[in-house]
């Protein structure tokens, strides 16, 4: 998580405590979990999410506080002098506990999951070396609509309830497509009116997707496709409005783009609409053009570099020589970056000689 | 904007005034649906449709297109006629209030009401009120203020109010437009405009052009203005512009009257095109190069919050595109320039001599750091609201402005209001978003919208296909008949070339900053009779 959103110990406020044995410092307000990942304590969770209000729902952040206390850490206040233990044998025996009965309750099989090796709930049975219990489970299969949204994938058999999802679509996007619907054992997610979400008002922001611990909703796949651990990152801007969102891109052993993340540092603070989320495998479109082209008789030719640019010099000077420079214009652009931007009005102004250089503002 | 958009938690309310936040802006959109929704925030909202944020609204005004300022000066009448204003702000920093007031005084909301079209003139009081007392309150806009022949009044109307409020320099007030493409506010720092240098320093002014002739190593620079985008269509049909090099634009989609935009091109003696797939624009060029797409591509943009940040490289280059910076200096070495620059830093770094509001920027701080221009120095922190404790130009202008009307009103021949815009699922032209398959299949094609009674009028069905006129031209399209959008109003999203809604548009703009009336003409919509049976075909 990033540690700006815990934000700097406040003057006057800060509250000292323990968190097995190390002395730490947090803001009065703060949870347990929040002061123990600012100062890189790990404590696992998986209905926890910076991005959203806090849930207490998966129980895995369980940790001991005061010897006999057992409190969820993503809920629970720091408190002056409070000494937390993160990880005892108790603990532990509860955390897999909990884990085994989130594996009996779905149906868990990593093996044609989206999101294996990128899936929390993997992780933390790994860590805790969980397994399916034996014994013969009552299980109800949930909702798998797989089909029906053009941006999303749904499969309610992966699902632990963690309550991310609903959160994601009523505080970070706010259309409110996902709920809980039924009790108990028949608590399973909804959207809209039991609508499927390809019928429902989902925008396809994707924030649920990106969000889930599992692989309950994962993105429609857009270009590429690849396994997790293959998978390479890099970020970047968006090129669509002017929020200026930073994406996180991952790209397959083969180049392909596979997916776009909401990158929390950016302006949209890992928030993305269905423009940054899915709208970039125009990018590697065949009808992409690879070559320079010049008009022959009517008709595009391919051409070299060095044809197409002297082509270009030679004509730009005949034209200036013949009818001044303020006969040339040029439209730059805002899908350029700034050096591109530079550079155009530099070339018109210091070597064409005119100020003709405008772009798209007013579009 | 003058502020940022992680200020969007500080206002107490927010005025949302000609932009579709949800759609166009769809996080910043987010952002405000949350701090209204969840946390009780009130909410203004002015559109001729009723958009998505309108459900959340306190007051919700539908305006006739063209009729923002008529609206701001209403509000202004209330809250100067009411003493609602912040006296000591307008005293301290702001110059003009007298005249402001003087002309405010016939924009009464009965007359506001009138001109708008609002059934409701209270609400215009009531709404005036509601603003005064919310500290701050955010006014955010987008090119529902700015596209039309009174767009730059409209924009100094949001700032007669604001300043007016109060507003200006403070944490989570601001006017705030929403740029609406990803470094256009980057190409206008960087001096992509006809009048102006890089920070918007005038090449009118001697001594700019001998600095930048200095810093360029170059012979006098020209100090005569150029022609702005639309005039260069216009001269190039005068025979007076020969050759036109574009760079990253679809201007045959996106530019007003369609059919003068094409003549325009095919006038050229010489039209270079730069883009990253066969443009609408590029099949008219003599030449067309292969440039990167964005993730191909490294350098800085700078987005609607003056936040400038880095791009990277995610993709190895297609074919032989090349960067746009290389190409352009290609051309340069070829016209006698010695430009030997090895990538974008290199670049970036001529840009910090020269630009004195990115002068403190470095692409290594710009990795690490949240920075907002203007950042002068090294040290600087980047500014993060602007205005604060003091105008840039020192007191605060506040301008008398009247209402005009836009250039073309309805008339029987063609008696619909046409504006255009976008949807949440495309993009300008569409030139990214059509060729991306999942947004291709979420809203595969054009419509016009229209109000249920206008349609009953014409007797148009939800689905059927129809033709939409104006006095430039005429296109098919299909009909989405809704009851969000004001009667006598219709709208065409611009992003479709096969029903392309700029066909239909005016080229009247704005006499200052010569921006195109895109939001309002006159059209007529008629239902398309299906083929008789004349011929006594088959049966």
């Amino acid at each position: 998580m990033p540690k700006d959103a815990i934000g700097p110990i406040v003057q006057g406020q800060g509250i000292s405590l323990t968190i097995d044995g190390q002395a730490v410092m947090g803001n009065k307000g703060q949870t347990i979990l929040e002061a123990a990942l600012a100062h890189d304590i790990d404590i696992p969770y998986l209905c926890y999410n910076p991005r959203i209000s806090k849930t207490g729902a998966c129980r895995i952040c369980l940790v001991r506080v005061n010897e006999t206390m057992f409190k969820t850490a993503c809920t629970e206040p720091i408190a002056p002098d409070m000494r937390v233990v993160t990880e005892d044998p108790e603990l532990t025996e509860i955390r897999k506990g909990i884990l085994e009965m989130l594996l009996a309750e779905g149906d868990h099989n990593c093996l044609y999951c989206d999101a294996n090796g990128a899936c929390e709930l993997q992780n933390l049975v790994m860590r805790y070396d969980a397994a399916m219990p034996s014994g013969d489970f009552p299980r109800r299969h949930r909702t798998i609509d797989e089909a029906s949204s053009k941006g999303l994938k749904r499969n309610e058999d992966r699902c632990v309830l963690c309550g991310r999802c609903v959160k994601a679509c009523a505080e970070v996007q706010l259309n409110n497509v996902w709920q809980f619907t039924g009790r108990g054992g028949n608590t399973h997610l909804t959207s809209d009116l039991d609508a499927k979400i390809g019928d429902s008002t989902c925008v396809n922001c994707g924030t649920c997707a990106q969000l889930c611990p599992t692989g309950a909703i994962t993105l429609q796949p857009v270009l590429g496709r690849g396994a997790n651990w293959d998978l390479k990152k890099e970020s970047s801007i968006c090129i669509y409005c002017g929020v200026g969102c930073k994406i996180d891109f991952f790209k397959n052993k083969g180049g392909q783009l596979v997916r776009a993340l909401g990158h929390p540092d950016g302006p949209n603070q890992g928030h993305l609409c269905v423009k940054g989320r899915f709208g970039f495998d125009f990018i590697q479109k065949p009808a992409r053009l690879s070559k320079p082209l010049i008009r022959e008789n009517g008709a595009f030719k391919e051409a070299t570099w060095d044809e197409a640019l002297d082509f270009v010099a030679a004509r730009l000077k005949e034209i200036k020589a013949q009818h001044g420079p303020d006969a040339v214009a040029a439209l730059t652009s805002a899908k350029c970056t700034n050096e591109d931007n530079y550079l155009m009005q530099k070339f018109m102004r210091a070597m064409v000689g005119t100020n003709n250089v405008d772009h798209c503002a007013r579009l | 904007m003058t502020n940022s958009i992680r200020e969007i938690p500080a206002s107490a309310g927010y005025l949302i005034i000609g932009t579709n936040t949800t759609e166009n802006h769809p996080v910043i959109g987010s952002m405000l649906k949350n701090e209204v929704i969840n946390k009780g925030k009130k909410l203004i909202v002015a559109d001729p449709r009723r958009i998505e944020l309108a459900r959340w609204a306190d007051y919700y005004f539908p305006i006739a297109p063209g009729t923002n300022i008529a609206l701001l000066n209403g509000l202004m009448h209330v809250i100067v006629k009411e003493g609602l204003y912040d006296r000591a702000f307008v005293e301290e920093r702001c110059e003009g209030f007298g005249d402001l007031a003087k002309t405010l005084e016939k924009y009464t909301p009965e007359h506001v009401a009138g001109i708008c079209g609002l059934a409701n003139p209270q609400d215009i009081v009531g709404a005036a009120r509601l603003m005064a007392g919310l500290k701050p309150m955010a006014l955010y806009y987008a090119m529902g203020i700015t596209q039309f022949v009174s767009g730059v009044n409209g924009v100094k109307s949001t700032a007669n109010l604001q300043m007016l409020l109060g507003n200006l320099g403070v944490a989570g007030g601001g006017v705030n437009p929403l740029r609406g493409q990803s470094n256009v506010q980057g190409a206008c720092d960087m001096g992509g405009l006809p009048n102006v240098f890089p920070a918007y320093q005038p090449v009118t002014v001697e001594e700019n052009r001998a600095k930048f002739a200095a810093a360029w190593g170059s012979g006098a620079l020209p100090d005569k203005p150029g022609l702005t985008l639309m005039e260069m269509f216009n001269q190039a049909i005068a025979g007076n512009i020969k050759a036109l090099y574009v760079m990253g634009e679809n201007p045959v989609l996106s530019d007003p009257d369609q059919h003068h935009v094409i003549e325009a091109l095919e006038a050229l003696d010489l039209f270079v095109v730069q883009d990253i797939f066969m443009t609408e624009t590029a099949r008219y060029a003599d030449v067309v190069l292969p440039a990167y797409g964005f993730l191909e591509k490294a350098g800085t943009v700078t987005n609607t919050e003056r936040r400038v940040q880095p791009m990277h490289r995610v993709l190895e280059p297609w074919g032989q595109s090349k960067d746009d910076w290389w190409i352009i200096m290609q051309i340069a070495r070829r016209l006698g320039a010695d430009w030997d620059y090895k990538d974008a830093e290199a670049i970036f770094e001529e840009i910090r001599r020269v630009t004195p509001s990115y002068a403190g920027m470095t692409y290594a701080r710009l990795e690490e750091e949240l920075l907002q221009w203007p950042c002068p120095t090294p040290e600087h922190p980047g500014t993060q609201f602007l205005h604060k404790g003091k105008f840039s130009r020192g007191q605060g202008l506040l301008t008398a402005i009247e209402f005009t009307p836009p250039a073309e009103g309805t008339d029987p021949d063609f008696p619909l209001i046409l504006t255009t815009g976008r949807i949440l699922e495309h993009f300008h032209t569409g030139t990214m978003s059509r060729n991306s398959r999942v947004l291709d299949e979420l809203a595969p094609e054009a419509f016009v919208e229209m109000n249920r009674h206008d349609a009953q009028d014409h007797d148009i069905g939800d689905g059927e296909v129809v033709a939409v006129s104006s006095r430039r031209g005429s296109i098919r399209i299909k009909a989405r008949v809704v009851d969000t959008i004001k009667p006598g109003v219709v709208f065409i999203p611009f992003h479709f070339a096969e029903a392309a809604a700029n066909v239909l548009t005016i080229g009247a703009y704005d006499p200052v900053a010569k921006i195109p009336e895109l939001k309002v003409c006159a059209c007529a919509v008629e239902k398309v009779l299906p083929l008789t049976d004349t011929a006594g075909g088959l049966s």
